[in-house]
């Protein structure tokens, strides 16, 4: 079952996003993760969502998502050239014998730390889903408190 | 109302309440017609049967809460079978919605899986654009049902209606003309095949491509078998005609399918009562598929040649080839193949055997006999829906109308009231079951108040006879709640509507019913005390290949 990242332009409308859910439900096609904004063009949204499936799940997740009124344009973006971004805020617990740890494995990863507390530093990561597993795979033994998860985001590349 | 007259309206099914009394207000000062259903479930499978006989869009104008609620089963049908209707909810005010007010339900959010599309106006300036993409959408591409969600106050506000143009909608934009290199594929695959199937469906239908479609068969020299929504595309009583395919299909139709080399499917969706089992379909074909809607093509079954694009639009085009070309399939040359079938027609047709009690194939039969195939049939779902479908044999297009996606029982009666407002000059024929009938018989009063002379033909076995066969095929016969022998007397309940009822318990007695019935001026109903334990052959049991039939 691959992975599919599908971009889509939508009307940026009340009920849009629930047309879009309600489609995955009822066709039984899981989403992994969803993230929706409006674009530059405030009366268009774009919702960026990844799923699994074979071929054909596909190519009907495609032409279903097609069909819908409200939605402008689908780009499967698999198979493409394209960038795609995950964020996460992770909670993890700092007690005195990791603070110096967690700030080398903060460095390595590029992040950030967006807020502090006596016993917990607040992560700020971005990049792909491989690079979030990784990071937490490191911070988990330290105790992760909590964590927030944006889901993916992506774009097609332009031509160079 | 400007732009419902507008757009063409001249009729409209509905049910009053509080949130639509200002539209019914406004709808008294217009010349357009107004039917009082009993039932709002009525309302729209009449707006629906509107629609299928006069090829136009059908309305339902219904109040907010239960009002709306009720006509859900009715949009669901219209769905799947792709009939254009527009129907209009009530609403509470915009300023009570969320607040769970008397007579509240969010419409739009239940019917947003059922419907093509639908709206909640929000602003009464938005009003006229928004009634008009309702027609649009419902009417253009792959037609469907498009629900318009009004609350009061946005109905009681006052906007000066300018005409407005055709909407025009950056992301709607159906596929009608079909791409010619495709069109040059299928060309190809049609010129070699020896043993080619063509398979009409309700697009067929749909997209008034009947004479195309009829035109294409004749070019081939190909049978032609169809859905139960594409009965009538083809004439049922042209010698290419294959009959009905699919669980209850003829045994010629569903054997021709396991044996042909190409199989065209057009307007079609390949629903699984017409697969039977998936990988056992077609399994030596390659198979061309022209359909408007992208998402019915390698849906359920992988196509060799997909053609995206009206039915009417791409036959047109194919007919032209086959012309240009000069491409002729003469009756020598499909000999061998149409002698194979006409082999499975002699030696398992369909029949029955008509004794001491009424069959009710019998009944359909002389239903058809006696109105020389010309009535427009609806019927209701199950047993006496698929009866209808085999022993009535359709000429033409838009005669049967059946809701057969959903296979929504009580379907038939206010679905025969709508085809009779809309061809008030044919005879309408409701062939119903008991089981069915009850589910909407409140609607004989709707078609005593406007004097529409809807005949029903029940085929009375006082059982849910579908389900029953069932349980006498698969679950030894253990008729678990599918007994229903406690029912109203049919023709005396008929009687106290004020229409007419009449009752055949013996054989002898059927055609002089029928007669009476039929030519009654006013509505009719003809209740047929049929054999009880009577199914429907041929049956190819859920699950199984199509050539895998069980016979009588």
């Amino acid at each position: 079952m691959q992975k599919h990242t599908i971009s889509l332009l939508v009307d940026n409308e009340p009920g849009v996003l629930s047309r879009v859910a309600g489609l995955f439900s009822g066709r039984g096609f899981n989403i992994e993760s969803l993230c929706v904004a409006e674009t530059l063009d405030p009366a268009i949204s774009r919702i960026t969502l990844v799923t699994r499936g074979d071929d054909a799940i596909a190519e009907q997740i495609n032409k279903q998502a097609n069909k819908l009124i409200n939605v402008i344009k689908v780009n499967d973006l698999t198979g493409t050239e394209y960038v795609e971004r995950e964020m996460a805020l992770i909670k993890v617990q700092a007690k005195a014998d990791y603070r110096a740890e967690i700030l080398r494995i903060v460095d390595i990863f590029r992040c950030n730390i967006v807020d502090v507390s006596p016993a917990h530093y607040t992560i700020e990561v971005t990049g792909t889903a491989d690079k979030l597993a990784a990071i937490l795979s490191l911070l988990r033994p330290m105790g992760v408190k909590e964590i927030a998860r944006t889901g993916a985001i992506a774009l097609g590349r332009e031509k160079k | 109302m400007a732009v419902l007259k507008e757009e063409g309206v001249d009729t409209i099914f509905g049910f009053p309440g509080g949130a639509v009394i200002d539209l019914y207000d406004e709808l008294g000062r217009t010349d357009i017609k107004h039917i009082l259903v009993r039932h709002e479930q009525g309302a729209i499978h009449a707006a629906d049967g509107y629609a299928r006989a006069k090829s136009s869009v059908g309305v339902c104008l219904v109040t907010s809460g239960p009002g709306a609620t009720n006509t859900v089963s009715g949009i669901a049908s219209a769905y799947m079978d792709s009939i254009p209707v527009v129907v209009l909810t009530g609403q509470v005010p915009t300023a009570l919605i969320g607040n769970d007010a008397f007579q509240e339900v969010d419409i739009v959010g239940i019917t947003r899986p059922c419907t093509k599309h639908n709206y909640l106006v929000k602003r009464t300036d938005d009003l006229a654009r928004v009634i008009k993409e309702a027609f649009h959408i419902a009417r253009s591409g792959r037609p469907g049902p498009v629900l318009v969600d009004l609350p009061k106050d946005v109905v009681q506000g006052k906007a000066k209606y300018k005409p407005l143009p055709e909407p025009r909608m950056a992301s709607y934009h159906p596929t009608y003309q079909p791409n010619l290199k495709q069109l040059h594929r299928a060309m190809a695959l049609i010129k070699e095949a020896k043993k080619p199937v063509v398979f009409s469906g309700g697009g067929v239908i749909l997209s008034g491509a009947s004479k195309e479609l009829t035109e294409f068969g004749k070019k081939l020299n190909a049978p032609v078998t169809a859905s139960l929504m594409g009965l009538g595309s083809f004439p049922g009583s042209h010698p290419l005609w294959l009959g009905m395919l699919g669980m209850h299909g003829t045994y010629r139709a569903n054997m021709a399918i396991g044996e042909c080399d190409l199989l065209i499917g057009i307007g079609v969706r390949f629903d699984d009562r017409v697969t039977g089992k998936v990988a056992a379909f077609a399994p030596n074909a390659r198979i061309i598929h022209i359909d408007i809607d992208p998402t019915s093509i390698s849906k359920n079954i992988p196509v060799t040649i997909p053609i995206v694009g009206d039915c009417k639009v791409s036959l047109k085009a194919l007919n032209r080839l086959l012309n240009e070309e000069k491409v002729k399939f003469t009756k020598k040359a499909r000999k061998p193949w149409l002698d194979q079938i006409q082999k499975w027609q002699d030696t398992k047709p369909l029949r029955y055997e008509q004794k001491d009690s009424i069959k009710p194939q019998y009944v359909i039969e002389r239903l058809y006999e006696l109105t020389k195939g010309k009535a427009i049939i609806t019927t209701e779902v199950g047993q006496n829906q698929m009866w209808a479908a085999q022993y009535y044999h359709f000429d033409h297009p838009n005669c049967f109308i059946t809701s057969g996606g959903l296979g929504c029982m009580g379907f038939g009666l206010p679905a025969a009231i709508g085809a009779q407002m809309a061809c008030p000059d044919r005879l309408v024929v409701d062939v119903a079951g008991d089981g069915s009938i009850q589910m909407n018989i409140q609607e004989l009063a709707t078609a005593v108040q406007y004097g529409l002379p809807v005949k029903v033909v029940i085929l009375n076995n006082r059982y849910l006879g579908m389900v029953r066969q069932w349980q006498e095929l698969f679950y030894k016969k253990k008729y678990m709640a599918t007994d229903i022998e406690h029912a109203p007397d049919f023709s005396r309940l008929a009687e106290a509507y004020g229409a007419l009822g009449l009752k055949a318990t013996k054989p002898e007695e059927v055609d002089s019913v029928l007669k009476e019935g039929l030519k009654s001026p006013g509505p009719a109903m003809m209740d047929f005390w049929v054999a009880r334990e009577e199914g429907v052959y041929p049956m190819v049991p859920a699950g199984a290949a199509l050539t895998e039939m069980l016979l009588v």
